[in-house]
Formats: structure tokens, C-alpha cells, sequence
């Protein structure tokens, strides 16, 4: 019943080459081009990808910027063959991508950001909202990211929800509007959720809550990260787990909250319960794999990094639940003409099951669940999706033994685990004095 | 006659001075006016309010911060001055050969040849809870339990400074003792003076100039630095720089701005101070 809202039964029985060519007409958009696209659709049997503009799309290159997790060579490097154009790639971190995408627009056609940036970038007006309607695998996007529900009776976690940011009114807004419409700010590609991350060989003892990380015994051997918009998200699953604030919304604080989630984190550092605060991703994994820290905050690729040198290392499901974020595509607002359209055939594509897959096996979540199953063999969905326990060993996109035959994923299956979200990454509308607070914090 | 010099003089100065209009000037007068300017999430709101310098000036962050940052600047400069005049009273007065000097001046400079961030972040496993120092002091029995501050300190932040610095003092002082008459000295000693006398009365006087010039530049580079401080104090450790760079990653330009303003003044009037105790155009 659960599962079904997400992946529909009916779709599995299609190959990969069908769909694709079945789903060709739709190109009647580019008119002009109706000629050629005849032909790509008897290349689409082979390759799986129409060739549409074969003569000069070999010329255009996009460029894209975002953060290291999804900004990988594999992906540009399988866009070139099956869509014939270059992809471009530079990878930042979450605070110079947001710098990157309001201050200098012009320096990138196609912008993989996260939702909660997004707040901070779209209203900017250096992106152009995305046309749904010329987005063949729009249908196939996670209702997650359209009506903020992941099956139709759950409930809609706090922060930045992305459908709550992920549309806008009419083609030219840059306001974000309450319902679905035509008009997408990002398109959703990658998301997950987060939670802390534990040397099992070092804690001594179960872990099993957020309130954990301030557990004296761990004075000193603990570390949170220091970007401020998502650090305060995990500070507050951290103090609420602990008892000491209930947030009405831990995404939207109130000067009140903040001031007092604050002052928890100033106490716990001056009586030295932190080692350090890390601000890029491998800062975490230097710090878990050196063993100076036990237990903290953490991405899930970097406990996998942790794990792939021979030291353990556990993603912890905690009660509380888990911080989620999601990311997606975006187009600058300067891109037209012939770029455009391979941009919008580019984001069509990372839609329709090779991206999803290859971000799946790295433990994220595509955005259109059901494409990315023709990718994968029934043991890695069963691992990575259904929370099986692997039949074979798991391999990871570059084809190396991440886990053998018999494991089972941390947190579960898919529904267990974005079902236990308990809050997005987000913005708040107290932002500049929670910034504020938190300078005070690393300062003090 | 004289007015045409003055003319030439303009000329010569013209392409330095344009330069500087461009590439100093420029950009901060545009920091001082953004400074005054509003902001949001995703953009500056040119505005005149003085809320950035208000809650900047009032702030006790700040004053935790500009402590920290002073008490950084204070010890590296110790450290280096004491290390730096060390080494540069060595080779300017034992070593003897010209030859000699040259080589050792050179070896000094060896660890230039690595970047500064590099050499900074091979001290981390040196230093950590399981690092090299930690289990050479276990392993000989000195310890029961690994050192925590050896790493994420303001021990380490101190540290990597002295060690990436002494050379900006090293250079400048033995500059200035190469011109020491050693006749000086020599007559020094022939008066009777007392090793302590000559190094008081004659060595420490003429090397002010290289003193001052190196004390220059381990202040100005310890008061605007955030990396040393960000990589070696674990992040939990902060000065000036590290607030300004927080906000300028976080699109808070006006108030990195006034922050960065603030931080202009305060190095320049130091400098000030510093050029009150010496005239080093008159020194050089």
C-alpha cells in the first residue's frame, strides 16, 4: 500500500528502450526538428537515448555547479554519450555554491543546488523557472517533492520543505507559489536523510538518540558542523531530543529559540564536550577516521568513505528521526535558444533512470524512484531501496565491494527512513540574527 | 628648474599611483559604502544605515573576538621575534664566511618551496590524539592518557604561525645586521663592554629598522589570517578574519564589509604606533 504510492507496478513491466521510445512523440515540442527526431528514435532503440540534434549539439556544452555530492565525472561523462553534448562540472561547498549562484550568474548555465539555498537564491531572480510541461519524466518525480507528502497520509516534516519552495506562480516570478504549477524552480534529483554518525568501536555503548552527541562521557570526542543554516537544524534535534526547548518549528525559530539553542551549544563548548566543527566533507571524514571524534554530525557518502579505509563506521538511525535535505536543477536565468533546449533534454535525462540509479547506489535517493529501478539489478534495489538484506555483495558505482552478501542498510528501507524525516534543511526568517547567534557560538 | 623635476617626479609616479587608485583605493571605498548598506538573504539593499557598525561595535563577540586575535598576534610575534632575531644574530655574527651565510640564508627558505596550507596540515597528524607526538610521549611512559591540547588549540593555531612566519622576521633582522660595522663590535669589546651591553647598546638599536619591518609583517598576516585559525584550531576557534570570512560565505557582504573596515583601522592604527617607536624610512 505504501510502496505503491511511490512505485507503480504497471511501470516495472517496461524496459528501459521502450519507455523511451514510446515516450519519443512528445518531442513534437521542437517542431523544426520533427525530421530528425524520426531518426532518434531508431537510434533511441539502441542507445536508449533519442539523438536529436546530432549535427550541432556536439558544440554546446553546459556548465554546472553544486556541491561534491552530486557533481560527479561519471554523470558527465555518461551525458556525453548518451545525449552527444559536454557537461561541465565544479563542485563547492553549500556556502560557495549559494555565493557562487546569487554573485556571479553568468559563470554557470545549470545550478544543482539544495532547496533551502534555493529560498536564499531563487527570489535573487538569476534563475529561470522550469516549464514542467517539456519535462517528459515530470510524472515520474516523487510526490515528495510536489505535495511535501511521501504516501498520501503522511504528514509534512518542518524546515524548508522542498515543495514548499520547489514552484513559482508564472514563468517570469520569482515567488514561490503554495500549490503545484507549470512552473518549477528546481527540477529534484537528490535527496536523503541525515542523521549522526558513530565510530561503534569507540562509543562503548548503543547509541540511539540525538541527545547523545552531548553525553559527557563524550566530552571532548564529539564535533557538529559549522555551516550555520544546517548545524542549527541539527543543534535543535539535538537540544529537543535532549528535552530542553520544544520548537514549535524547528526550521522557523523564533529569536527566543535560537537565543536559547544558542546557549545550550555555548555551555557544551566551554566545558569542552566538542573537539572541533567541520565545514566541508572531509573535514568529517578526517576527523572520524583520526579517531578525534567518536560521534557527530556527518553526510552519509562520508561515513561510506570512513567505512571504505577498514574503519568502522555507522550511520545511527536515532529516534528523534532524521534532517533531510534535498537538491535538484536549475536553470540560470540567462540560458535560451539551443542551450536551453539541452539543458531541459539534460534535466529529462537525469530523470529517466541512469543518474537515479547511480546516486541510489551511493546511498541518496533519486527523485524519480520508479526510472532508476531499470537500472538497477533486484538485489541492489532490494538493498538500497526495499532495506533488504543484500543477496550478493553491494558494490559501489565504481564497482568496489561496499558491503557483503547479508547486510542490511542503516535505517532501513526508503519509507522508513524519509518517513522518519523529522525536519529540512532550511532558512529561516530569523536568519541574519541566527547567524548572528551563531558567530557568537564559534567565537565563544 | 625645479618645477620641472616636480613634474617628472609625477610622471614617474603616475603608473604606481593608478594602480593603487585601481587595486586599493578602489576597492575599499567600495567596502566602506557597502558597509553602510542593508541586506537579506539573497541581496545588499543599498541603504545608509549604521546597523552593521552598531551591532559590530556593540557587540561582545567582537571584543571576544579582537581579544583572541590580539593575543594570537601578541604570542606569534613573540615567538618569531625570539626565534627570528635568534637565528639571524647567528648568521649575521658566527657564521663567517660570506658563502657560509648565503647556503644557510637559502636552507632557511626551503620550506617556501610547499605551499602554506600544506605545511600547515602536516602538523595535524602529528599532533592529534593518535598522532606521532601523542604516541611517542606514551610509548616512552611520559603519559597515561593522550594530550587533547596539542591539537584544535590555541597551542596548535600558535604553533603553525611561528613556524609558517619566523622567515618574514628571520629576513628583514638579518638584513639590517648585515650592515652593522663589525668594527663596532670590535671596539665594543675593546672598551670592555659586556656581551649583554653590546647587544643592548649597539646590535638591537641598529636592527630596529629589520625588527620593525618583520614585526610589520607577522602582525598584518596573523591579524587578517582565517585559514590557520579555521584548520589548526579544528573550527572551534575563531578571530576576527574567521568572523568576516563566515559572513562573506553566508552573502552577508555589508557586514563583513564593516567588519573588515573596523579590522583596516585597527591594523593601521597599530601600525601607527609601531611607526611613532620607529622611523623606519630614516632607519632604511
Amino acid at each position: 500500500m505504501k510502496d505503491k504510492a511511490i512505485i507503480d507496478p504497471t511501470h516495472q513491466a517496461d524496459s528501459p528502450a521502450t519507455e523511451t521510445a514510446a515516450k519519443t512523440p512528445s518531442f513534437s515540442r521542437r517542431s523544426l526538428l520533427k525530421g530528425a527526431a524520426k531518426a532518434g528514435v531508431a537510434a533511441g532503440a539502441i542507445s536508449g537515448f533519442p539523438m536529436i540534434w546530432a549535427q550541432n549539439i556536439k558544440n554546446v556544452t553546459l556548465r554546472q555547479f553544486g556541491t561534491g555530492v552530486s557533481n560527479l565525472n561519471a554523470i558527465a561523462d555518461k551525458c556525453k554519450e548518451d545525449l552527444g553534448f559536454n557537461l561541465q562540472l565544479t563542485s563547492l561547498d553549500s556556502d560557495s555554491v549559494t555565493q557562487r549562484a546569487v554573485t556571479q550568474p553568468k559563470s554557470y548555465d545549470i545550478a544543482d543546488i539544495e532547496y533551502w539555498i534555493c529560498k536564499k537564491v531563487f527570489p535573487a531572480g538569476v534563475m529561470q523557472p522550469l516549464d514542467t510541461s517539456k519535462l517528459k519524466n515530470f510524472s515520474k518525480i516523487s510526490p515528495l517533492f510536489i505535495t511535501g507528502k511521501l504516501t498520501p497520509d503522511s504528514e509534512i516534516a518542518q524546515g524548508t520543505a522542498p515543495h514548499t519552495v520547489g514552484f513559482v506562480e508564472s514563468k517570469g516570478s520569482t515567488k514561490f507559489a503554495t500549490e503545484q504549477t507549470n512552473w518549477m524552480t528546481l527540477i529534484p534529483t537528490i535527496y536523503n536523510a541525515d542523521t549522526l554518525g558513530i565510530r561503534p568501536d569507540l562509543v562503548g555503548r548503543p547509541i540511539t538518540t540525538w541527545a547523545d552527541i552531548m553525553d559527557p562521557a563524550y566530552k571532548g570526542k564529539t564535533s557538529i558542523l559549522n555551516i550555520p543554516s544546517i548545524g542549527i537544524m541539527d543543534a535543535a534535534m539535538i537540544c529537543e531530543a535532549m528535552g530542553e526547548i520544544k520548537y514549535a518549528d524547528k526550521g522557523n525559530m523564533s529569536k527566543a529559540e535560537i537565543d536559547k539553542t544558542i546557549d545550550i551549544l555555548i555551555a557544551a563548548k566551554n566545558q569542552g564536550q566538542f573537539r572541533a566543527f567541520w565545514k566541508s566533507f572531509d573535514e568529517s571524514i578526517n576527523l572520524m577516521a583520526s579517531g578525534e571524534v567518536v560521534i557527530q554530525s556527518m553526510w552519509s557518502p562520508a561515513v561510506t568513505a570512513v567505512r571504505s579505509r577498514g574503519i568502522p563506521c555507522v550511520y545511527q538511525p536515532l529516534k528523534e528521526g532524521y534532517r533531510a535535505w534535498g537538491g535538484g536543477l536549475g536553470l540560470a536565468s540567462h540560458l535560451s535558444g539551443l542551450e536551453l533546449e539541452a539543458a531541459y533534454e539534460y534535466i529529462d535525462w537525469y530523470l529517466s533512470g541512469w543518474v537515479g540509479a547511480y546516486l541510489n547506489r551511493q546511498g541518496y535517493y533519486s527523485a524519480a524512484p520508479e526510472t532508476s529501478k531499470n537500472y538497477m539489478t533486484p538485489d541492489e534495489w532490494g538493498f538500497w531501496i526495499e532495506g533488504k538484506a543484500a543477496k550478493g555483495d553491494i558494490l559501489n558505482p565504481d564497482g568496489k565491494v561496499m558491503e557483503k552478501a547479508g547486510a542490511v542498510r542503516d535505517g532501513g528501507s526508503y519509507w522508513d527512513r524519509m518517513g522518519a524525516v523529522a525536519c529540512w534543511n532550511s532558512v529561516m526568517d530569523e536568519n541574519k540574527y541566527m547567524v548572528r547567534k551563531w558567530n557568537e557560538f564559534i567565537v565563544s | 628648474m625645479a618645477l620641472s623635476k616636480n613634474h617628472h617626479s609625477y610622471w614617474q609616479s603616475l603608473p604606481l599611483s593608478l594602480v593603487l587608485l585601481g587595486f586599493l583605493v578602489f576597492p575599499i571605498g567600495v567596502m566602506l559604502v557597502v558597509s553602510f548598506w542593508d541586506y537579506n538573504e539573497y541581496s545588499l539593499l543599498p541603504d545608509f544605515i549604521f546597523d552593521n557598525y552598531e551591532f559590530l561595535l556593540t557587540s561582545n563577540v567582537t571584543l571576544k573576538a579582537y581579544l583572541q586575535t590580539l593575543k594570537y598576534a601578541f604570542l606569534t610575534w613573540l615567538f618569531t621575534f625570539g626565534i627570528g632575531f635568534t637565528l639571524a644574530y647567528f648568521l649575521a655574527f658566527h657564521v663567517r664566511t660570506q658563502k657560509m651565510q648565503t647556503v644557510l640564508f637559502l636552507l632557511c627558505t626551503v620550506p617556501f618551496f610547499t605551499s602554506n596550507i600544506i605545511r600547515m596540515i602536516s602538523w595535524i597528524p602529528l599532533l592529534g590524539r593518535n598522532g606521532l607526538v601523542n604516541s611517542a610521549l606514551q610509548t616512552g611512559g611520559f603519559i597515561d592518557q593522550p594530550v587533547d591540547w596539542l591539537l584544535y588549540s590555541d597551542f596548535a593555531i600558535i604553533l603553525a604561525y611561528v613556524h609558517l612566519y619566523t622567515m618574514f622576521m628571520v629576513v628583514p633582522i638579518f638584513n639590517s645586521m648585515m650592515r652593522i660595522d663589525p668594527n663596532l663590535v670590535e671596539a665594543a669589546l675593546d672598551a670592555g663592554a659586556a656581551p649583554w651591553q653590546i647587544m643592548k647598546d649597539i646590535i638591537l638599536p641598529l636592527s630596529k629598522s629589520g625588527i620593525m619591518v618583520g614585526s610589520i609583517f607577522v602582525f598584518t598576516l596573523v591579524m587578517g589570517d582565517f585559514i590557520t585559525v579555521k584548520i589548526m584550531g579544528g573550527g572551534i576557534k575563531a578571530n576576527v578574519a574567521t568572523l568576516i570570512y563566515n559572513e562573506i560565505s553566508l552573502l552577508q557582504y555589508p557586514a563583513a564589509a564593516a567588519g573588515a573596515i573596523v579590522l583596516l583601522i585597527t591594523v593601521l592604527m597599530m601600525l601607527m604606533i609601531l611607526f611613532r617607536l620607529v622611523d623606519v624610512r630614516k632607519e632604511l
